[in-house]
Order: C-alpha cells, then sequence, then structure tokens
C-alpha cells in the first residue's frame, strides 16, 4: 500500500518536472522570437514609412528643405567617397598588422600588449573615436571636416575588426602549405605572398567587408567630427567636404518634430542604406563560401 | 668561345649574387616594416589617451575636479555655468540598466533555446537571423525608438516627455540582445557533451540540466556577455541622441527626458563650442569619464571570462 503510494507520488513530481521542462522550452522559443518580432516590426515600419518616397528624383536629387525635392545623392556619394578612404586604408592597415601578429612577432609580453591593446580598441565606444578625429585630423592636422579626415577616424575605428578577422583567416592556413613552400626553397615573405596570403584572402575579404558595412552605417565619430546639415554641393574628391547616409537619417529624424514628411523621408533614406549593407553582406558570405579552400 | 661563356657564366653568377643581396635585403626588412604598421594600433591608443587627458586637464584647472565629479547640476551654456557630471551619469546608468533589463533575460533565454533546444537545422536558421539584429545601424534603432517605441509607450504612460530615458533603454536593450545571446550560446556550447549526458542519464530533464550543469559551469562566459553589453550599452550614442532629448536632469524618472555621457559630447561638439572655451575642455572631460567606464568594463568582461573559466 505504503509502495503504491510512493509511487504515485514520484509520478506526480515527475509530470511536474516534464511540464516544467514544457513550459520552459516554449519560454525560450518566444525569447527567441522575440528579437526576429521586433526586427519584422522595425523592417515593415522603415518600409511603410519610406518606400512611397523612393523614386529616381530622391535617389539623384540635391537636397531641399521641401520635402518633395528633396534628394539624397550628395549622401550617397558621400558614403562613396568614404569608402574609397576607408577601404583601401583599413585593408592595408589590418592586413599588415594580422601578418606581423600570426606569422613574425615572437611570443612576448610586447606581442601580448599589441593582441590585448586591439581587443581593448575594439572596446572604446565609436564617439571616442569620433574626438580623437576631431582632435587630430580635424583640427592639429587642420584637415576640416572632409572626407579625408572622416574617413581616417572610421579607419581607425574598424582597424580591430579587419584586424581580428585577418588574424583569424592567416590561423586557418594549414601549416603543410607553409612548410611545403619553405621546403622548396621560398623565403618567408615569398611564401606568405604567394602560398599564405592567397588561400586567406576569402575570410580576409570577408572580415574586410562586415567591417566596411560597420563603417557605413555608423554615425556618432562623423556626427562630433562636425558634418553640416546645410546645404553643400556633392563631393568629388576626398578633399571636398560630405555627408553621408546616416547624418541624413539622424538630421531627418531629429527635424521630423518640426516637419512631419522628414520622419518619411529619413525612412526612405535608411531604406537605402538597408539595401546597401544587404548588398554588402550578402557579397561577403558568397566570397566566404564560393572561395574558400578546404584542404 | 670557350673563354666568353665562362666569363658569361661568373657575370650571370655576380648578377644572381646581387639580385639574392638586394633579396636578402628586402626580406629582412620587411618584420620591421609590419611592426611598425602593427604599432599604429597603439599609437591610436595612446593618441586617444593624450588627447583625452591633456585637454581634461586644462578643464580641471578650471572647473575643480571636485565639482565635476560630485556636482549635480550641469548648466555649460548659462551665466553661471556649472558643470556636475552626475546627471550625465544617471542618465546613462538609467538607460544601461533599462537597456540590461531587456536584454539579459532575452539574450540569455535565446542562448539557451539555441544551444541546449534547438534542433541543429533549426540553430542554422534562427543564428543569421539573430544576426541581421545586430548589424543594422544604430542610427535605425534610434529613428525606431523616436518615431514608433515612445509614440506607443506615449499612449500607455500618459505623463511621458516626447524625449525621455525609457524609450531609448528599451531599444538599446533589443540591439544588445544578439550580443548577449551569441557570447552565450558560445560559452554554453563550449560545455562538454558528457557532462549534460551525465545528468540526463541520471534522470533530470533538459531544464534541469541547463539550470544545474550547463549555466554553472558556462557561468563566467555568460556573466562577461553582460558586462560586455554593459559597456556597448554605455557607449551607445545616437539612439539615445535622438531619442532621450538634451535636458541635463538628475533625476530617476525614467519618463523624463534626459541626457547621457555620449549625447553631451554630440550636443557640445555639433553647437560649434568655441575651441578654448570651458564648455569645449568639458567634452573632454566628460569623454575621458565614458573612457574610464568603458574601459573597466571590458577589462572586468576579460577578467571574469578568464579567472573564472572551468576548464574541462
Amino acid at each position: 500500500m505504503e509502495h503504491v503510494q510512493e509511487a504515485q507520488q514520484f509520478e506526480r513530481k515527475l509530470n511536474g518536472r516534464l511540464m516544467m521542462n514544457k513550459v520552459s522550452k516554449g519560454i525560450f522559443f518566444l525569447s527567441t522570437l522575440f528579437g526576429l518580432v521586433v526586427l519584422a516590426v522595425l523592417l515593415y515600419r522603415v518600409l511603410s514609412e519610406g518606400i512611397a518616397y523612393i523614386n529616381w528624383n530622391f535617389l539623384t536629387g540635391k537636397l531641399s528643405t521641401n520635402p518633395e525635392r528633396a534628394g539624397i545623392m550628395g549622401a550617397i556619394l558621400g558614403t562613396f567617397w568614404l569608402m574609397i578612404v576607408v577601404a583601401p586604408v583599413t585593408m592595408f592597415l589590418g592586413v599588415a598588422t594580422a601578418i606581423y601578429l600570426e606569422m613574425y612577432a615572437k611570443k612576448n609580453k610586447f606581442t601580448e600588449f599589441i593582441q590585448t591593446n586591439i581587443a581593448n580598441l575594439a572596446g572604446v565606444p565609436s564617439i571616442v573615436y569620433g574626438i580623437l578625429g576631431l582632435t587630430v585630423f580635424v583640427r592639429a592636422m587642420d584637415l576640416g571636416n572632409i572626407v579625408l579626415a572622416g574617413g581616417l577616424t572610421m579607419s581607425l575605428l574598424i582597424l580591430p575588426i579587419v584586424i581580428v578577422a585577418s588574424q583569424e583567416a592567416l590561423r586557418a592556413v594549414p601549416k603543410f602549405l607553409e612548410e611545403g613552400s619553405l621546403g622548396m626553397g621560398a623565403t618567408k615573405w615569398q611564401t606568405i605572398r604567394a602560398v599564405v596570403l592567397p588561400v586567406a584572402l576569402p575570410g580576409i575579404l570577408t572580415g574586410a567587408i562586415l567591417a566596411l558595412s560597420r563603417a557605413i552605417g555608423e554615425t556618432a565619430p562623423l556626427v562630433v567630427i562636425g558634418i553640416p546639415a546645410l546645404l553643400i554641393p556633392f563631393p568629388g574628391s576626398i578633399f571636398d567636404k560630405f555627408t553621408v547616409l546616416p547624418m541624413q537619417i539622424y538630421y531627418w529624424t531629429l527635424d521630423s518634430s518640426l516637419v512631419a514628411e522628414y520622419a518619411n523621408l529619413a525612412a526612405a533614406t535608411i531604406i537605402v542604406l538597408l539595401v546597401a549593407l544587404l548588398v554588402l553582406n550578402s557579397s561577403a558570405i558568397i566570397i566566404r563560401n564560393k572561395f574558400t579552400k578546404r584542404f | 668561345m670557350e673563354d666568353q661563356r665562362e666569363k658569361n657564366i661568373r657575370q650571370l653568377i655576380e648578377e644572381r649574387k646581387q639580385k639574392k643581396s638586394f633579396r636578402d635585403y628586402f626580406e629582412k626588412s620587411i618584420p620591421s616594416l609590419l611592426f611598425v604598421i602593427a604599432s599604429i594600433s597603439v599609437l591610436t591608443t595612446i593618441g586617444i589617451v593624450i588627447t583625452l587627458l591633456t585637454e581634461t586637464v586644462e578643464f580641471f584647472k578650471r572647473v575643480p575636479i571636485v565639482e565635476f565629479v560630485t556636482g549635480t547640476v550641469l548648466k555649460p551654456l548659462s551665466q553661471n555655468p556649472e558643470f556636475g557630471v552626475l546627471p550625465l551619469v544617471m542618465g546613462t546608468m538609467l538607460s544601461s540598466l533599462i537597456a540590461m533589463f531587456v536584454a539579459v533575460p532575452i539574450g540569455l533565454m535565446t542562448a539557451i533555446y539555441l544551444s541546449e533546444y534547438a534542433s541543429e537545422k533549426l540553430r542554422k536558421r534562427l543564428k543569421p537571423m539573430l544576426e541581421l539584429l545586430a548589424g543594422i545601424p544604430t542610427i535605425v534603432y534610434g529613428f525606431f525608438a523616436f518615431t514608433f517605441v515612445t509614440p506607443i509607450l506615449k499612449n500607455l504612460i500618459p505623463g511621458l516627455e516626447a524625449t525621455n530615458i525609457l524609450s531609448p533603454g528599451l531599444v538599446m536593450g533589443v540591439m544588445i540582445i544578439p550580443m548577449i545571446a551569441s557570447l552565450s550560446e558560445d560559452a554554453m556550447s563550449s560545455v562538454p557533451q558528457s557532462m549534460r549526458e551525465g545528468a540526463l542519464g541520471l534522470g533530470a530533464t533538459k531544464l534541469e540540466v541547463t539550470r544545474k550543469v550547463v549555466i554553472p559551469a558556462a557561468l563566467s562566459g555568460i556573466i562577461a556577455s553582460f558586462v560586455l553589453g554593459i559597456s556597448r550599452a554605455i557607449g551607445e550614442t545616437m539612439i539615445v541622441t535622438i531619442a532621450s532629448g538634451s535636458t541635463k536632469n538628475f533625476t530617476v524618472d525614467v519618463t523624463q527626458s534626459m541626457q547621457t555621457m555620449t549625447a553631451y559630447i554630440v550636443e557640445v561638439t555639433g553647437g560649434d563650442a568655441p575651441a578654448g572655451s570651458t564648455v569645449y575642455y568639458s567634452l573632454y572631460a566628460v569623454a575621458m569619464t565614458l573612457f574610464i567606464f568603458t574601459l573597466l568594463m571590458n577589462v572586468l568582461a576579460r577578467y571574469v571570462s578568464r579567472k573564472f573559466r572551468e576548464v574541462y
């Protein structure tokens, strides 16, 4: 009799525990969905507000205080010129640093210090880079708020990302390739240039593109450098004053309490920005999947 | 004829030697060349510290450091300016706290679902979608907070101001979810399968395994992800600049407009404060405070994940 009771008690307890497990699983799943639902709402909201405002005139026109006539060609060109500075500078500095750390650096305190320093730099808020750019590039070097100054600031900001990604790509290159090349009499640099780098290139490019997409969406450093909200001529070189897509979104969002239609213009600009990011990220994924060699 | 040929070969050898010496020279100079480039990252840090430090020292010559650190009033542009940093610290702390209220539970539960419950196939589908959330520029979140979340909250809380710290805090939380989810999931996935199987074999449910085996084993990584999340929230700029306004309130009422440290920096640089004025120098003092806060958090996160890591 007692035995049966005990068994029943155990069964009840077990059922409770299994129930708990099921309920929790449901809650965990809903939590996972939460983020995705917010993403969907955000995208829907931006699309529904902005899509009607995207037309040829908006994409190719000049800025204007009149929402009917405002266009974002200047911001598109500004973003383009900014990338012309950021892409080569970060690629060169990032890959060179990664090659040094992975291929040449001795395992000593100083190398460790550089590595820790890169990790710490990745955690510095972007706005602090803006202050560095403002003080060093805009004021001390007296460049003013031109594309070059903004580009160099952005380059420093995304440099840690490119370095770490390149390091990982270099580390993933099998050692036997390197040893084979060295064994055939190639020098270290020849080996790196002709054997290691080509194999690591897809990984490096993927990291660099993802870092670039971070730079395209970044606003804070440029606000600090002082990008004017005024109407300026289209930038034609890296020495011109400029504005970029996120800055345009920022100003239009701020002013949307004055002119309601500015919110729509901001949404339309966001669509353009997100499409650019989508193209960049997809190309990164394609490069990673298509060109990564497996050994 | 024979002589000519010998001469040629000799020449060839000479040429090769010369070429080789050039190659050797080039080869030897590469490490130092790369080393110089690698030090740029160190120079960046030095640059940041020196810029912030020199201008902050200049600021403290004009405003006593005690007034800056303990002052609860910030009126940089008034006739009798006051430079207390506490209103900004309060705004920053409140917005970060609200963000963590959203990001910690949801991020952690997402990590648990992905690492413990989801099938491999589902996980491969869900993870890239969450990464999408992390890839959205912060300015877009700012737009979302200001034009969508704030109006909705206003319907729920009648006393809410048009700019307030609650709405950007919540949106910032959503922004940080993927970061906490992905770092925590990494920590939980690296707990050896044998430990789970041991507990399951003893009759534990999946929830019990997660709670009593996986989470304790991955705790250092999970806590590090929280700390990094806080650091991210403290340094976040555009969401709060747009949606929390520029009122330098010293209050804990989250329905009010408040300014964070980052938003103050944006306001001052955007307002063309003349170089050399006290307001201009205050920018650097605030940036220094921000830099110290985030640096401490990042160092703490690394310390936690190293020191308390369970190695199996």
